[in-house]
């Protein structure tokens, strides 16, 4: 294959990436704007959206289409329900005290992770794609599932967008980010805000999971690598920043793809690794967060 | 904190006797995991000198440990160091690249610290993996026989063993003791207090902390590097995230900021795991379960509280 359409495959498979990642970043995002929370546990949401559309697509018979119709609205729902019982049990006791909760949260994760290999075990299971269109461009064929992906993805994130800015419980939702007891003072309910705010983080992120389960197998273990890029999109992007998110997401997952097909993933993973070190270090507020 | 002072060193020496004539009372395979333990409480104790005393939350203090490792391992390998030079070389290996990353990530506090840490240890674990070839990846490499003898005795034997992993220990457990008692290991716990007061009184948090970050990785350096030539390994699994954790979780449970902590943390944590493994696989569970636990109820841990109720002296 020739160098150009090389690099757009790199670029179709990065951008798959990318709103994959948008969509779990975005969740990350959401959780540390509000509740300044860092969730460690994140990629186990991921991961539990993952497994368990695996879950109900195996319980549910039929064609493929409706199993998987199934899993990407039940898969969300239950794991944002159990996000939202960690919320209740172990943070809001913490009284969401930033060092605590990333103690906490990391033991989240190695309890979530040690009861997906108990209960689902070590082995990597595939989900049938909704659908198995392919589209034919002159050099190679691809999976129309993929430019779902990228679709359902943008769909959900232009939702998420219009939520926070165009709904009553978003505008509550930025104003508790703003100044939790100034929204307390006005008579609005915290707790039930951060509980809200934690599921649908968790919810996204597991979205995130069940939409990429047919391109990538359901694994105890897949959730590590999302958190780390997560971590890194949110970063770059500016905390608590969507837009920033979007973009940082857009960035890293392009080169993602692009660096990963012309040299190694290892090589790309360091490189972004140590990118977001050094943002941190030097630029604290992201490259595309305002200046506090 | 100044009084004490004959309790403390008697505390600290009488331990490191009854560590000492545990050789005798134990098995060799119970004597082993004790060596085990002193090895792991060495950087458990490190860790405790900048998150414990310090207030510095680290989540990269694999690298340090990894770093200590390989300054260890690669020398015995690539030309045949015996284990003197070796283990010298893993104390200053842990040492700089902690010097190093404390120089960029103290710039950052708090939550960002705590990810600027996570980023360049999780790097450093992918440049192992990235360098394979040398460094033997994931699967690691077995230290030569000859990079584990000192002065004619066999490090790979059950009794020299055993002293070697308690020389260091002890050296370690007594050079924290001093290290906390002194003026400068008041001046850290200051920094963990308040450090806009303690820079209004004339101290520099910054470089306090890089010394005190510093400390922490020759300690870590070290237990890298006793644990290359007492055990034979050296692996890039050891410059995972979870062994960042774990001393942090070894520390939280025997009581951050007391120096007998790390080793009852270790020492709990390995028996509980130990004692897990007739009636589960589950290890990670006992972990995570362990690290919630912790923080939600008893966030000074054994010893801390300990402090707290029964005996104010406990240094």
């Amino acid at each position: 294959m020739a160098f150009g359409p090389f690099l757009l495959l790199a670029l179709m498979e990065g951008l798959v990436t990318a709103a994959v990642l948008a969509l779990a970043a975005a969740g990350l995002s959401l959780v540390f704007g509000v509740m300044r929370v860092v969730n460690v546990a994140h990629g186990e949401f991921y991961m539990l959206g993952a497994v368990l559309a695996w879950v109900v697509t195996t319980m549910i018979p039929g064609p493929p289409a409706l199993a998987f119709l199934a899993a990407i609205v039940i898969a969300p729902l239950l794991v944002a329900a159990l996000a939202a019982a960690a919320d209740g049990l172990i943070l809001k006791r913490l009284n969401y005290d930033p060092e605590a909760t990333i103690v906490a949260t990391i033991g989240l994760l190695y309890i979530l992770q040690q009861a997906a290999l108990s209960l689902y075990g070590p082995n990597a299971n595939p989900v049938t794609a909704p659908f198995e269109w392919r589209i034919q461009l002159p050099w190679f064929g691809y999976s129309g599932y993929k430019l779902f992906v990228v679709l359902a993805a943008g769909l959900v994130l232009l939702g998420l967008w219009l939520f926070m800015t165009r709904t009553k419980a978003g505008l509550i939702m930025r104003a508790t980010q703003v100044d939790r007891m100034t929204a307390q003072a006005f008579g609005i309910n915290v707790d039930r805000v951060y509980m809200g705010t934690f599921a649908l983080g968790a919810g996204l992120a597991a979205l995130a999971g069940v939409l990429i389960v047919p391109i990538q197998q359901a694994q105890y273990l897949m959730g590590h690598d999302p958190l780390l890029l997560s971590f890194i999109v949110v970063i770059i992007g500016g905390l608590g920043s969507l837009r920033g998110t979007l973009i940082a997401a857009l960035v890293i997952g392009l080169s993602d793809g692009v660096i990963s097909m012309f040299f190694t993933p290892t090589l790309a993973k360091i490189l972004a690794t140590l990118l977001v070190a050094m943002v941190l270090v030097f630029r604290p507020q992201g490259l595309f967060g305002a200046k506090s | 904190m100044n009084g004490g002072g004959v309790k403390h060193w008697t505390l600290h020496l009488a331990l490191i006797a009854v560590l000492f004539s545990a050789q005798f009372w134990l098995s060799p395979y119970h004597a082993t995991n004790l060596a085990r333990i002193m090895i792991l409480a060495v950087f458990a104790m490190g860790y405790n000198l900048a998150f414990g005393y310090t207030g510095l939350l680290s989540l990269g203090h694999a690298l340090f440990l990894a770093a200590g490792m390989y300054a260890a391992g690669l020398p015995a390998q690539l030309w045949g160091w015996t284990a003197g030079p070796v283990f010298i070389a893993g104390i200053a290996g842990g040492g700089l690249i902690a010097a190093a990353l404390g120089l960029l990530a103290l710039r950052t506090a708090g939550v960002s610290f705590m990810i600027v840490t996570l980023m360049f240890a999780q790097a450093g674990f992918l440049t192992l993996l990235y360098f394979a070839p040398v460094t033997g990846g994931d699967d690691g490499f077995a230290v030569a026989a000859s990079s584990r003898t000192l002065m004619g005795f066999d490090l790979s034997t059950d009794t020299p063993r055993f002293l070697a992993a308690l020389v260091i220990f002890g050296t370690g457990l007594l050079l924290s003791l001093a290290l906390v008692r002194s003026a400068f290991g008041r001046t850290m716990v200051a920094m963990r207090e308040n450090e806009e007061r303690s820079r209004m009184l004339g101290y520099n948090p910054f470089s306090v902390k890089l010394a005190a970050l510093t400390i922490s990785g020759l300690y870590a350096g070290a237990a890298g590097a006793a644990y290359a030539i007492l055990f034979g390994y050296v692996g890039a699994s050891f410059a995972t995230i979870q062994y960042s954790i774990l001393p942090m979780l070894y520390v939280l449970l025997g009581g951050a900021g007391t120096t007998l902590g790390p080793l009852l943390g270790a020492a709990l944590m390995f028996v509980l795991i130990e004692a897990a493994t007739g009636l589960t696989t589950a290890h990670q569970f006992i972990v995570g379960a362990a690290l919630v636990t912790l923080v939600l109820f008893a966030p000074k841990g054994i010893l801390g509280t300990v402090r707290e109720r029964w005996v104010r002296w406990l240094p």
